[in-house]
């Protein structure tokens, strides 16, 4: 079996092994001779299109057609063509076509032939044709390259954002370059250049072209070919004297030259790998040529296709698929003929113990220390082989060595190595016909790699791919949902209704689904109607306002904006409807909504006044219409017509029945009239801005007595409320005389503590006393310890039997007055002997008063 | 409280570290300048602190107002704001002014808790846009830590943006917070609400676990008990006698802090102001915080005698115990620190509670509580409109009266606006306007409903004992806030809410009665309950609902979470809007 698998194998030079084998036999009908064909990287898509070079004119008139096949030959899509005329066709790292024109216009299309979209190279490419081009894989994506009939490059690094780079001329632009390819790295591209035997470097505009030499031991006079590896880390050149020159990047170190002794241009020129290149001569030769300066020939006998791989190389031809690669390290290592190598006993250990031999023992014991790096070789091995029956060799060995040694990571490794395995060979499927080696595979990512899966529609096996190797459901079961709806809004189809709700059945409420994404695609697809079925889904309120204003249906978006109680997106509805409606329209609209009004009102309110009021005027809000006039009236701007304003106010108010503010407002308004008159009439300027009651004071403080009888009549100011304002106005003169003759006109509605306290306020202990007596009886101990009246205090808690109260008057005494705190001391006894107790302390009073009700 | 659950079960600290860990995620290497939103500063802090900022290399800070950043050494400037048209003008002018003088800035905004739109248009309009573009940052930091039992949103605007301006931005603020609450924390098991706005934040919640799917936690939250302020105005504007609740009214709590003046605290500093944190972390305050005030002075008295006596015990010992003696010490001078610094406090209160006016209107506040006197003009009230004393004093008696008499006549209503806009002036005109818009002044309605619910929630207490409470109207010595009534039938009473149908139909909005949310294994040692105020609670409710957990049998580990922290002042203040012709 060994024997047989090294039997592929092509040495080149010592311990170097290039292997060739079959990935597909191909069902499709093509004669090389006449075609160009396209394979994408990474086992991509296969675009094949009649070969303008080798067309004669009469059948060049005709138009072309472009057929997509997988990469197992199934035909996918056809494109018939009817633009300008085709320059260069190539992938995108997204699996879409391109196709550049001779006017510089490069187009995309999807696998299913729909047309993306397109970009120009600029108007000199438009004016002066485009008469070669090339992609590449650039830091940013894919990348494409012109090169225009006045000899002119222009790049673009990413064709999905295209930003033009015109590149700066070459030494030369009288003759055209004799061949050319980009080279990029992780910062900028820049182009390779051969003319006649010189070689430059171009970048953009900013630096001129660099020119650099390559050590060629040759005495051609042309280069007709460069390449440059995957990795951008190493260069080809080919001359016309038949030369192969391999070297790094930069062109400072050469690993090779070698004389392939064909003058003619190669037909096709790639790197296999990073260690050597493919030389084609279609249906003649196929040259390999190492950096090691070994070199062999493949035979071949028909035309065919190469498409570079980052690890190898696929040749597409009329009958197979087949791939040319380095042999990995580790197969080598395992399969090798007298490998010394633990994997190697190990497979052969394995291979005896299926055939129930004693000698698996024996071999077992050669690989005893090495165990483990022999499961490892095996398991690993396992991962590079497209053959089923290999895979199972390998990994049968790699089991049954890792059941001798205890160590979960072998048992993980093995188990990771079988899930890959399984989906690598689901994918190779030649129904699904995406043939991934493990390198590509690891280097894909799964997110990308089940993209692919769904680019091909492959929603189903994607899902299961996605949930057999664990993927969390947001990035893989809910995302692939989410990517087959889009699918599916685009089938215009289907009804609305059908399509939204096989969605919603299928979807649910996956975590992570944005049916945002679906409704933008069923908007892109002109289903407005099925965007708004889908967006009744979406549970995240911001998305589906934003979706719904940008379906211009600003009065759904309120209704969600409104639910979802962020008043950040009812903002941004409303001002949306704003600039969409007529004001009267919109102000009719919100009133619908009163959270909207209500935050459109507050928003009024600081930014324009006049819709504020002609809101409350629409809803007859006449109370805050009212409130709308007060607060202008006290604008410093208003101070002269303050009153007026206040008299609309009142007007408001009256058309909203609240008369109590009514007369309220109408009364400040005459209060301020009068206090104008006032000043005046008193020859001052503090009335006006007064409250009633100062008015009253100030009045009073001036001794105008007749004109505060008046204010208080016309103001029906109380009697309690103005003997306060006459004692305190009376206590801030000092006039003492005048407020016992206050206190003797009739008897005050407040009592007379009042008395005593302003007097006490303004110092004047002589005077507190004369009311004191008067003080009604509840409060009498209070104002006498007021007064610092001990004794007395304590005779009238005393015969008011009070024993509260008693120690109420010792507390206050207790330190200043010994000797009346001794008599209290005295009275209290008596009291308690007496025994009744009266009320005097709060919640006692408060109980009292209880009883009352 | 059985003995794991001390340890808390909802651990505040995580959410304090989660929060502090995205604040300084969104900083850059190398020196920086802040410039504040003052709204934010005392709130921030509460989660990083200066030196914390400090160690980030924020080496200056200045804050919004202020006239010129120009003076920041770093080049790169963030400013914190919340999201404020206003406060995008003064970023704007700051952008453009440092632009004239030529320097060199990067700027960078972090929005607390989220940007907005019309924020970002602002900008634009500003021009400063670009200069901000793509360092534009959101610190979702809905609830700030104020204790291991207490978060709030510090959003003391709340209760005014929901009743007055109808603006439900808090309320979407508050499902977020809950959301993130549940992310820290672990989902929640079932949910109660009572009023509107509590349904409100219910309903985005759920919304919320739509788009975002609930966390995969097995324990959590069991219990989330939502309660909008509106359902219970009586709370806010009462007298709370609570150490603690007093300390708010009297001096005021700002982010758990207070200022004094120094002098108070004669040990030779400089004349000014002195700042005092008060937290759980002080072992005193935590036993007095939640007493009523007339029982604080013996427990002061009582610590005051144990720190005498262990110092006592220094004499004629042995040596091991003279070492043991000597590594208390610090911890004992702690003590006696924070037995003066609470002393003198207490004093200062008990200068102010001891006199005949607070007194007074403590009386006629618990009259009215009781019913008595609720229907007529108070003479009282007309007293005071006269004596023209503090118009939110006046204002909240006013409220008090209107609510337990569930509405005022029309004609006392009409006669107290009158008194007040004669006495304090027409500019207090649309203050009144708003009361009654909130609700806490309102004309009589032919239903009564305070006083069947004063009855069935036993609301109002006689006789109460205020040193050695046994019902949580010990808070306002007579009332107990009907807010935390209904946290104690709701999770302590058999039949919990169900058997009090009744009362619930007679609140304000819509009743949600546990309703499962998130499935969640409930462990039979304990319950973790998160009671939610829209809109605001109080220090005295705070204490009853500790009360309540303390007092119960059942172990259950309650944290409050509210919009802000409020008081009778604070709470009146904000629903004014005082006229101003300057």
């Amino acid at each position: 079996m060994s024997a047989m698998i090294t039997a592929e194998w092509c040495p080149v030079g010592k311990d170097n092994f290039y292997r060739k084998f079959d990935i597909y036999q191909m069902n499709w009908d093509l004669k090389f001779d006449n075609v160009c064909v396209v394979a994408a990287q990474y086992g991509g898509p296969v675009a094949v299109i009649e070969d303008r070079k080798k067309h004669n004119a009469a059948q060049g008139l005709s138009k072309p057609t472009i057929f997509i096949y997988s990469a197992s030959g199934q035909i996918i899509s056809t494109i018939l063509w009817n633009s300008g005329s085709i320059i260069e066709l190539g992938w995108s790292s997204t699996e879409e076509l391109l196709c550049v024109q001779s006017d510089g216009i490069v187009l995309s299309y999807d696998l299913f032939g729909n047309y993306k979209h397109s970009f120009s190279m600029g108007d000199e490419a438009k004016e002066r044709k485009v008469i070669d081009a090339k992609f590449f894989n650039s830091f940013k994506g894919t990348g494409v390259v012109v090169l225009t009939s006045s000899f002119h490059f222009y790049l673009v690094n990413n064709v999905l954002e295209p930003k033009l780079r015109r590149i700066t001329d070459m030494i030369s632009t009288k003759e055209p370059p004799s061949s050319w390819c980009v080279l990029s790295d992780e910062r900028k591209s820049r182009i390779l250049v051969a003319q006649g035997k010189s070689l430059m470097l171009l970048e953009e505009m900013s630096t001129s072209a660099q020119p650099i030499c390559a050590d060629i031991n040759s005495t051609h006079t042309e280069i007709t070919g460069i390449v440059s590896s995957h990795d951008n880390q190493c260069v080809a050149l080919f001359t016309d004297t038949g030369k192969v020159w391999l070297g790094s990047a930069d062109l400072r170190v050469k690993y090779c030259e070698v004389d392939t002794r064909w003058r003619s241009k190669p037909d096709d020129f790639v790197w296999c790998g990073s260690e050597a290149v493919l030389v084609l001569w279609n249906g003649c030769s196929l040259m390999l040529v190492a950096k090691n300066e070994e070199h062999t020939t493949f035979a071949i006998n028909e035309g065919m296709s190469l498409c570079q791989e980052m690890d190898g190389v696929r040749l597409l031809s009329r009958y197979k698929h087949e791939m040319l690669q380095k042999v990995p390290t580790v197969t080598q290592e395992v399969f090798r003929i007298n490998s010394t190598e633990p994997g190697s006993f190990l497979l052969e250990a394995s291979r005896q113990f299926q055939k129930g031999s004693h000698r698996s023992d024996e071999y077992l014991r050669l690989v005893k220390d090495k165990l483990k790096t022999a499961v490892q070789q095996c398991n690993e091995a396992a991962g590079y082989e497209f053959s089923h029956e290999t895979q199972k060799l390998l990994l049968k060995a790699a089991q049954f060595g890792k059941s001798f040694i205890e160590s979960s990571t072998e048992n993980d490794k093995f188990v990771q190595m079988c899930r890959t395995l399984r989906v690598l060979n689901a994918i190779r499927d030649y129904k699904v016909g995406l043939p991934l080696t493990l390198i590509q595979f690891r280097h894909l990512r799964t997110g990308v790699f089940l993209d692919r899966l769904v680019l091909r529609k492959q929603y189903y096996l994607a899902i299961k791919i996605a949930k057999f190797l664990l993927i969390p459901e947001e990035q893989g079961e809910s995302r692939i949902l989410a990517l087959w709806a889009c699918n599916k809004v685009g089938q215009t189809h289907l009804q609305d209704d059908v399509v939204a709700r096989e969605i919603a059945d299928k979807l649910g409420q996956a975590p992570g689904i944005s049916y945002t994404e679906i409704a933008n695609k069923a908007i892109d697809a002109n289903r407005s109607q099925l965007a708004l079925k889908l967006m009744d889904f979406e549970p995240c309120a911001k998305r589906q306002v934003h979706l719904l204003l940008r379906l211009n249906e600003g009065k759904a978006a309120l209704v969600k904006a409104i639910d979802s109680g962020n008043t950040d997106l009812v903002h941004i509805v409303i001002q949306h409807l704003k600039v969409h409606m007529s004001l009267s329209d919109f102000l009719y609209y919100i009133r619908e909504f009163p959270m909207a009004q209500a935050l459109h009102l507050k928003y009024c309110r600081e930014h324009n006044k006049e819709t504020w009021k002609s809101i409350y005027e629409q809803e007859d809000d006449f109370n805050s219409l009212g409130a709308c006039s007060i607060r202008e009236a006290y604008e410093p701007k208003n101070s002269s017509t303050m009153e007026m304003i206040l008299n609309s106010a009142a007007e408001y108010y009256k058309k909203g029945k609240n008369e109590n503010y009514q007369s309220l407002c109408e009364e400040h308004a005459r209060l301020l009239r009068q206090q104008r008159a006032m000043q005046e009439k008193l020859n001052t300027s503090n009335f006006v801005g007064l409250s009633v009651n100062g008015t009253l004071k100030k009045l009073l403080l001036m001794k105008e007595q007749k004109l505060a009888d008046k204010l208080r009549q016309e103001y029906k100011i109380p009697d309690r409320r103005y003997y306060w304002v006459k004692i305190a106005t009376l206590g801030e003169q000092e006039d003492w005389t005048e407020l016992e003759r206050f206190s003797k006109a009739k008897k005050s509605p407040i009592g007379y503590e009042p008395f005593v306290d302003i007097c006490l306020a303004h110092g004047n202990k002589k005077g507190a006393e004369l009311y004191v007596s008067r003080v009604c009886d509840d409060m009498k101990v209070r104002y006498y310890v007021k007064l610092n009246l001990f004794a007395e205090a304590a005779k009238v808690a005393f015969e008011q039997r009070n024993s509260q109260a008693l120690s109420y008057v010792q507390s206050k005494c207790y330190e200043t007055h010994p000797d009346i705190s001794d008599k209290i001391a005295n009275m209290t006894h008596k009291l308690i002997r007496s025994s009744t107790q009266w009320v005097f302390a709060l919640k006692e009073h408060k109980r009292h008063k209880m009883n009352n009700v | 409280m059985s003995s794991h659950l001390s340890g808390g079960r909802l651990n505040v600290a995580a959410l304090h570290d989660y929060a502090r860990k995205e604040l300084i995620d969104m900083f850059d290497g190398g020196a920086k300048t802040i410039v504040w939103d003052e709204g934010l500063i005392g709130p921030v802090s509460l989660i990083a602190p200066y030196n914390l900022l400090k160690e980030h290399e924020v080496n200056q800070m200045f804050s919004l107002s202020e006239g010129s950043i120009s003076s920041a050494a770093s080049r790169k400037i963030i400013f914190l704001t919340r999201a404020l048209p206003k406060m995008m003008d003064s970023i704007a002018e700051h952008v453009h002014s440092e632009e004239q003088k030529n320097h060199r800035r990067e700027y960078q905004i972090i929005f607390v808790p989220r940007k907005t739109t019309l924020c970002e248009t602002r900008l634009k309009n500003r021009g400063v846009y670009g200069n901000v573009k793509g360092a534009i940052h959101e610190w979702a930091c809905d609830f700030f830590p104020l204790e291991n039992d207490v978060i709030s949103m510090e959003q003391p605007l709340a209760f005014k943006e929901l009743l007055i301006d109808e603006d439900p931005t808090c309320i979407y603020s508050a499902a977020q917070g809950l959301s993130t609450l549940q992310d820290v924390f672990g989902p929640i098991g079932k949910v109660s609400c009572q009023g509107k706005a509590a349904k409100h934040v219910f309903d985005l919640l759920k919304r919320i676990k739509l788009e975002k799917g609930a966390p995969e936690k097995m324990t959590g939250i069991d219990h989330l008990v939502i309660l909008d302020r509106s359902i219970d105005l009586l709370s806010p504007v009462a007298t709370q006698l609570t150490y603690e609740g007093l300390i708010d009214e009297l001096i005021g709590i700002n982010h758990t802090k207070i200022t004094l003046p120094s002098e108070k605290f004669n040990n030779g500093e400089d004349p000014g102001k002195k700042t005092i944190i008060l937290n759980s972390s002080e072992d005193l305050f935590s036993d007095i915080r939640d007493k009523n005030f007339s029982a604080v002075g013996d427990a002061l008295r009582k610590r005051a005698k144990t720190i005498a006596a262990e110092y006592e015990a220094r004499h004629g010992q042995t040596m091991q115990q003279m070492r043991q003696f000597v590594a208390r010490l610090p911890q004992m001078n702690l003590i006696k620190q924070s037995l003066a610094v609470h002393t003198t406090i207490a004093e200062m209160i008990k200068e102010i509670t001891d006199s005949f006016p607070f007194m007074d209107s403590l009386l006629v506040e618990q009259e009215f509580m009781n019913g008595i006197d609720t229907d007529k003009i108070h003479p009282f009230i007309e007293d005071q409109i006269g004596q023209q004393v503090d118009i939110i004093k006046v204002l909240r008696l006013i409220c008090i009266q209107s609510i337990t008499n569930s509405g005022l006549k029309q004609k006392v209503l009409d006669y107290y606006k009158k008194e007040i806009i004669h006495v304090y002036g027409f500019e207090h005109i649309l203050s009144l306007t708003h009361l009654e818009k909130a609700g806490l002044i309102r004309v009589q309605q032919s239903a009564r409903p305070f006083t069947v619910l004063r009855k069935t929630l036993r609301l109002v207490v006689q006789d109460g004992s205020e040193s050695n409470p046994t019902d949580m109207s010990y808070v306002h010595s007579v009332y107990a806030p009907l807010t935390t009534r209904l946290v104690q039938h709701l999770i302590y009473k058999p039949g919990g809410w169900r058997a009090i149908q009744d009362v619930l139909n007679s609140l304000p909005g819509p009743t949600v009665m546990e309703e499962p949310f998130c499935d969640i294994q409930t462990l039979d040692s304990s319950k973790v309950v998160v009671v939610f105020f829209v809109g605001g609670c109080t220090m005295a409710e705070i204490s009853a609902l500790r009360f309540l957990v303390q007092q119960e049998e059942a172990p259950v580990e309650l944290v409050v979470a509210t919009t802000a922290i409020i008081n009778g002042n604070n709470f009146t203040r904000n629903l004014m809007e005082v006229l101003n012709q300057k």
